[in-house]
C-alpha cells in the first residue's frame, strides 16, 4: 500500500473557518426563505391549499386547417361543448348526477359507471359525461348552472370535415392517442386522451397540424366554481396545409364513381402534384373525430370492400393490358421489334398445351405495333413478350417505378410486384416457365401494381420518361399566412428509354383513344386530345369457353377489374389519370368514362357524348 | 482482517446518530406522503426501509476497511464507474425521457449515483500529493479536469442535468479545499462563465424550459412552473406548526408530481411546519459541520480530501434540493439525501457516510 502524505495539512485548517461561515450562510438563507413562506405568506398559501382549489384546465390548440390548392377549406375546427362532472364535488350533492342525467338524457347509472371507470384519475379531475352537446342542451345546463355544483361545461375545438367523405383517404382521420404513441412522443407533450392523426395527411403532417396546447390554472371555491385564473397559457394553433388537390376535380371524380368501388389518382405529370385522389368506398372522417363507437369501427373493418384502405396506394391489382405499354417499350428498346414489325392474330395462340386467346375472338389479322396498342391485341404482345423474355420486361417495368413504392408521403403505400426469373426462383424456388411470360406480357400472372404506380407509368410516358415524386401537400403556412415549408417538385429520375420509342408509344396511346377501333374511344374529347390505355385485370381465371357477354352473370366479386390510364392534352400533357374500377368489367365501358369526366372538368370543356363511330364493332364496348 | 480494538472505541456514534435520525424521519415522511398514491406492489416506505438497511450494512463494511485500500484502487473504481455510465448510454432502460438505469438481474441501479463517489475517490488520490507554497497551478489541474469532464459529459448526455451539476460543484469545492492558486481559479471560472451561453444550446428543451420558468414561473404554470407553484403552496400552507402527520393535502391529492423523490421536502414542510422543517434542516447542518470537522482533523491529505468530498456532496444536495423546493433555485432533478425515495441514491449516500466514518475512526491511529 502506498505511503499517505501528511504535508501541508495546515491548508485545510486555514480554510476551515471560511467553509463554516459559508455553510452557515447557506443554511441561514434557507431559514429565511422558510420563514417567509411559512410565517409571512403562510396564511395565504394555507387558504389556497385548504380549498385544494387550484384546478388545471386543458385548453387544446386548434388543429391546422387543410385547404385545397386554391385555398378552399377541406378540414377545419368548430367549437364543441363538452360536459364534465367533478366526482369530489358531486359527492356532497348527489342529486346533481340525477339532474344532469335528466337534462342530457343520460341514465344515472351511465354517469356513475363513467366515474367508476376513471377511479385512478387525479383527485378533482373532471370526468367527461357527454361531448358535443347541442344548443338546447347547452341552454338547459347554463340556466340551471347555479343548482349544479361540480358541473363544468367546456369548449373544445372539434375537427370538422365540411365535405363529408370527400377525399377521406387522402385526408385521413384522427383518433385518441394510444399508449405506444404516448411513449414515443417523449418531448412533445401529448396528454392522455389527446387526439392524434392516425391515417393519411392527418397522420403524416401531425407535427405541423398540431399546435401547442394551452391551459389554465384556476382557483376555484369549495363548490368548484371558478374564482380567478392563476396562470393562463394561450394555446397556439397548428399550421395550415395547402394540399395539391383541386376541390372541383376531386368532387367530379368522386361523383363519377357513383356507387362503384375502386380508386382514381390524377396528377400533373410535370410536377408530381396530385390533383385528385379517390378511393371507394370511402368513410366519414368525422366519425373518428368524436370517439368512434365499437360497432361503427367493426362495420368499417369488416366491410369486404375495405373502406379504410386507400386503394390508390394500398390496393395491388394486376395491371392488365395497361402493362402492354411496358412490353412494347421493352420490345422496341431491345430492338426485338420495330414499329413496323407485324404478327398475325387469329384470335388464339397455342403455346405449350394451352390455348392463349385474344379478347377479340375473330382475331385482328396481320397487325403492327401501333394497331396492336390501339386495339389492344393480346396475341401481338404474347409474341413480343416471348421474344424479349421476362427479365427485360421486368427491367423496363422497374424503370417506370413499378415494383417499388413511389415514396408518396402517405402511410401504408404498397410496392406491388414485378416478377422476373430470379424473383420467382427466390420466391417459389422453381424456375420461370415460358408460359408465364405470356401472362406477364399482357399484365396478368404475378404482376401487381397500385393505381398510383400505373399513374407514374403513364405520366412518365407522357413526360418523356421523367418521373416526379407524387406529392399531396404544396405548402405549410402558419396562422399568420407566412410560408413555413414548401414542397417543390422532386424529380425521381428518368426512365432510360429513347425518344423514338416513347414517341411510337405516345402515338399509339393517342390512337387508342382517337383512332377508329381504338379501345379507349369512350374517353375521346372534341376539344382536348387525350391519349390513354384500357386494361382489364383478371380476378379469377374464367373457363376457356367463357363468352364475353356472359360477364353480367358472373358474381360481382369474381368480375374483372377495369383499368384506364390517360393523359391530356396529347401535345403538352397537363394532367395524367389512372382509374381503377373494382369488378367493373371492361376498361372501356367502366373506367374510361370516369377518366373522361375528370379530364373534361380539368379543362372545363363541355361534356360531349361519345361519338359512336359507324364502323365501330359492337364488341368494342367490351374491349380489353 | 484483524479489526483494531481502538477502532471500536473511536467509532463515530454521533455521525451515525445524525444519519439514523434523518433516515428515520425520511421513512416516516415517505409513509405519510405516499399512502394515498396507488402504486402497485410493495409500498414505497417499505422499499425505502429495505434500501436503508442494505445501505447501513454497506456503510459499516466500508468504514472498517482501511482507507489506504481505497486510495490504492481509486482509479480502478473510477474506471469501473465510468464504464457503467457508458453501458447506461448504450443499453440503459429508458425511464421518463432519460437513460439513467442499468439493469443487472432483477436489480436496476443508476451508475451516475456511484460516479459521484468514484470521482471524489479519484480526486482525493490525485491531490494527496501536496502543491507548492502558493497552491496548485493550472498545469497540475489537467488530469483532474479530465477526471471530471468524462463522466460529466456522459451524464449530461443521459440527460441528467442535476447530477452533472453536483459533479461540477463537488469538483470546484475540492479545488478550493486543496488550495489552488487564485490566478488559476480565475483562469478557469472566467472563460467558463463565458461558455455558459454556448452550453445553453446543448440543453434539452425541457431543461431550458425549467430554467426559464424558474425566473418566471407564470410563463408555464401548467408544466415546469406548476411544480414550483404547487411546492411553494405545500410548504407555505404548513405554517409554523404544520398540518400534522398524515394530514397534508397538497402532496396527498396528487398536486405535486415527483413528490416522493425530488419534492419530498414539501411534504415535510406541509405536515410539520416551520418547527419540523427547522429541525430537519438543523440535523443536516449538524451532519455537514460534523463531517467538515472530520475532514479537517484527518491525519493525512488523502483522507481529509476524501472526507471533504463527501461533505461537499451532501451539502450541495441538501442546499440545491431544499432551495429548489422553496422556489429559490431552478428545478433541477437533485434528490434530498436520506429523505428522497430511491435505492441507488440511498446507497451512494451511505457509502459516502461510510467513508466519513472510516476517516473519523482512524484520526487517532497511525
Amino acid at each position: 500500500m502506498m505511503e499517505l502524505n501528511t504535508q501541508r495539512m495546515e491548508d485545510f485548517k486555514g480554510i476551515y473557518r471560511y467553509l463554516v461561515v459559508f455553510i452557515s450562510l447557506a443554511f441561514l438563507l434557507i431559514f429565511i426563505r422558510l420563514w417567509s413562506l411559512q410565517v409571512i405568506m403562510g396564511g395565504d398559501l394555507r387558504r389556497l391549499s385548504e380549498n385544494n382549489c387550484i384546478r388545471l384546465r386543458e385548453n387544446p390548440a386548434d388543429r391546422g386547417m387543410l385547404l385545397d390548392r386554391k385555398g378552399r377549406i377541406l378540414a377545419r375546427n368548430r367549437p364543441s361543448f363538452e360536459v364534465y362532472l367533478v366526482p369530489e364535488d358531486v359527492k356532497s350533492n348527489p342529486e346533481v348526477i340525477a339532474q344532469v342525467g335528466k337534462l342530457l338524457n343520460i341514465p344515472t347509472e351511465d354517469i356513475q359507471q363513467r366515474f367508476d371507470t376513471q377511479k385512478r384519475r387525479a383527485p378533482f379531475k373532471p370526468v367527461k359525461i357527454k361531448s358535443d352537446i347541442d344548443w338546447n342542451e347547452l341552454a338547459l345546463l347554463e340556466t340551471n348552472r347555479v343548482h349544479l355544483p361540480g358541473l363544468i361545461v367546456d369548449v373544445r375545438p372539434r375537427r370538422a370535415y365540411d365535405y363529408g367523405d370527400l377525399a377521406s383517404h387522402l385526408i385521413g382521420y384522427l383518433g385518441e392517442i394510444d399508449e405506444n404513441e404516448l411513449k414515443q412522443s417523449r418531448e412533445t407533450a401529448y396528454r392522455m386522451g389527446a387526439l392524434i392523426g392516425k391515417y393519411g395527411i392527418e397522420y403524416r403532417w401531425e407535427n405541423d397540424l398540431r399546435g401547442v396546447d394551452g391551459g389554465r390554472q384556476i382557483e376555484v371555491d369549495a363548490l368548484g366554481r371558478e374564482i380567478r385564473p392563476m396562470g393562463v397559457v394561450e394555446p397556439f394553433p397548428g399550421n395550415n396545409l395547402f394540399l395539391t388537390i383541386d376541390l372541383d376535380l376531386q368532387q367530379t371524380a368522386e361523383e363519377a364513381y357513383q356507387d362503384k368501388n375502386g380508386a382514381l389518382v390524377a396528377m400533373d405529370p410535370k410536377t408530381g402534384h396530385v390533383l385528385a385522389m379517390v378511393s371507394k368506398p370511402s368513410f366519414e372522417p368525422d366519425v373518428f373525430a368524436r370517439n368512434i363507437l365499437p360497432e361503427e369501427w367493426k362495420s368499417l373493418v369488416e366491410n369486404p370492400s375495405h373502406p379504410l384502405q386507400n386503394k390508390g396506394i394500398q390496393g395491388q391489382y394486376p395491371a392488365g393490358s395497361v402493362f402492354k405499354i411496358i412490353t412494347a417499350i421493352a420490345g422496341l428498346e431491345s430492338g426485338t421489334i420495330t414499329p413496323n414489325t407485324t404478327f398475325t392474330c387469329t384470335g388464339a395462340f397455342p403455346y405449350g398445351n394451352r390455348n392463349f386467346r385474344c379478347w377479340k375472338e375473330k382475331g385482328h389479322g396481320s397487325i403492327s405495333l401501333h394497331r396492336a396498342i390501339v386495339e389492344s391485341c393480346d396475341i401481338y404482345f404474347y409474341q413480343v413478350g416471348l421474344k424479349v423474355g421476362p427479365d427485360l420486361i421486368a427491367h423496363y417495368a422497374n424503370e417506370f417505378g413499378l415494383g417499388k413504392v413511389t415514396g408518396i408521403a402517405l402511410p401504408h403505400e404498397r410496392p406491388g410486384t414485378v416478377p422476373s426469373s430470379s424473383w420467382k426462383k427466390k420466391r417459389f424456388g422453381v424456375p420461370w416457365y415460358s408460359g408465364e411470360t405470356l401472362s406477364f406480357s399482357v399484365g396478368q400472372g404475378y404482376l401487381n401494381a397500385t393505381p398510383l404506380q400505373l399513374l407514374m407509368l403513364i405520366s412518365g410516358v407522357a413526360n418523356g420518361g421523367k418521373l416526379f415524386l407524387p406529392q399531396v401537400v404544396e405548402k405549410v403556412e402558419n396562422i399568420y399566412g407566412s410560408k413555413l415549408k414548401e414542397y417543390p417538385p422532386v424529380e425521381l429520375g428518368r426512365a432510360n428509354v429513347s425518344e423514338k420509342t416513347l414517341q411510337s408509344v405516345q402515338d399509339a396511346l393517342r390512337g387508342a383513344v382517337n383512332d377508329p377501333h381504338g379501345t379507349g374511344w369512350t374517353c375521346a374529347l372534341k376539344d382536348v386530345k387525350v391519349a390513354g390505355k384500357t386494361g382489364t385485370a383478371q380476378v379469377i381465371k374464367l373457363p376457356d369457353n367463357f363468352k364475353k357477354g356472359d360477364m353480367n352473370r358472373v358474381p360481382l366479386k369474381f368480375r374483372d377489374h377495369a383499368w384506364f390510364v390517360a393523359y391530356a392534352p396529347f401535345e403538352d400533357p397537363k394532367i395524367a389519370v389512372a382509374v381503377l374500377v373494382e369488378h367493373g368489367g371492361f376498361g372501356a365501358s367502366a373506367a374510361a368514362p370516369i377518366a373522361k369526366k375528370v379530364i373534361e372538368r380539368y379543362f372545363n370543356v363541355q361534356p360531349s357524348a361519345p361519338q359512336k363511330r359507324t364502323e365501330v364493332e359492337s364488341d368494342l364496348e367490351d374491349a380489353d | 482482517m484483524q479489526i483494531d480494538r481502538r477502532l471500536l472505541i473511536h467509532f463515530d456514534w454521533i455521525l451515525v446518530g445524525f444519519v439514523l435520525a434523518i433516515a428515520s424521519i425520511g421513512i416516516l415522511n415517505l409513509y405519510s406522503a405516499t399512502t394515498k398514491i396507488e402504486i402497485s406492489g410493495t409500498p414505497l416506505y417499505l422499499k425505502q426501509i429495505f434500501w436503508v438497511l442494505i445501505g447501513l450494512a454497506i456503510m459499516v463494511t466500508i468504514a472498517f476497511i482501511e482507507y489506504r485500500f481505497y486510495s490504492d484502487v481509486g482509479y480502478i473504481a473510477y474506471s469501473i464507474a465510468l464504464f457503467l455510465l457508458i453501458v447506461v448510454l448504450g443499453y440503459g432502460m429508458i425511464t421518463s425521457g432519460a437513460q439513467r438505469w442499468v439493469k443487472i438481474g432483477s436489480l436496476s441501479f443508476q451508475p451516475s449515483e456511484f460516479v459521484k463517489i468514484a470521482l471524489i475517490m479519484a480526486l482525493a488520490k490525485y491531490f494527496h500529493r501536496p502543491p507548492d507554497r502558493k497552491g496548485y497551478s493550472l498545469k497540475q489541474l489537467g488530469l483532474p479536469f479530465i477526471l471530471l469532464l468524462f463522466p460529466m459529459g456522459l451524464i449530461l448526455k443521459q440527460p441528467d442535468l442535476g447530477t452533472a451539476i453536483i459533479l461540477l460543484l463537488v469538483f470546484f469545492s475540492i479545488l478550493i479545499f486543496v488550495k489552488i492558486r487564485w490566478s488559476s481559479l480565475l483562469a478557469i471560472v472566467l472563460p467558463g462563465a463565458a461558455v455558459v451561453p454556448l452550453l445553453w444550446r446543448f440543453l434539452k428543451e425541457y431543461q431550458k424550459k425549467r430554467i426559464i420558468t424558474f425566473f418566471n414561473p407564470d410563463l408555464d404554470p401548467l408544466g415546469a412552473g406548476y411544480h414550483l407553484i404547487q411546492s411553494k403552496i405545500a410548504v407555505g400552507s404548513g405554517g409554523i406548526l404544520g398540518k400534522g402527520f398524515m394530514k397534508g393535502t397538497q402532496s396527498k391529492l396528487g398536486f405535486l408530481p415527483e413528490q416522493q423523490t425530488d419534492f419530498i421536502f414539501s411534504a415535510l414542510g406541509e405536515e410539520w411546519g416551520l418547527i419540523g422543517s427547522l429541525f430537519v434542516i438543523s440535523l443536516y447542518f449538524a451532519l455537514i459541520l460534523w463531517g467538515l470537522r472530520i475532514a479537517v482533523q484527518a491525519k493525512d491529505r488523502y483522507s481529509a480530501i476524501l472526507a471533504f468530498g463527501v461533505v461537499a456532496m451532501l451539502f450541495w444536495h441538501v442546499f440545491i434540493n431544499i432551495g429548489m423546493v422553496l422556489g429559490m433555485m431552478p428545478v433541477v432533478g437533485i434528490p434530498l439525501p436520506l429523505l428522497s425515495y430511491g435505492g441507488s441514491f440511498i446507497i451512494s449516500t451511505l457509502i459516502g457516510v461510510g467513508l466519513l466514518l472510516n476517516v473519523s475512526m482512524r484520526r487517532y491511529l497511525f
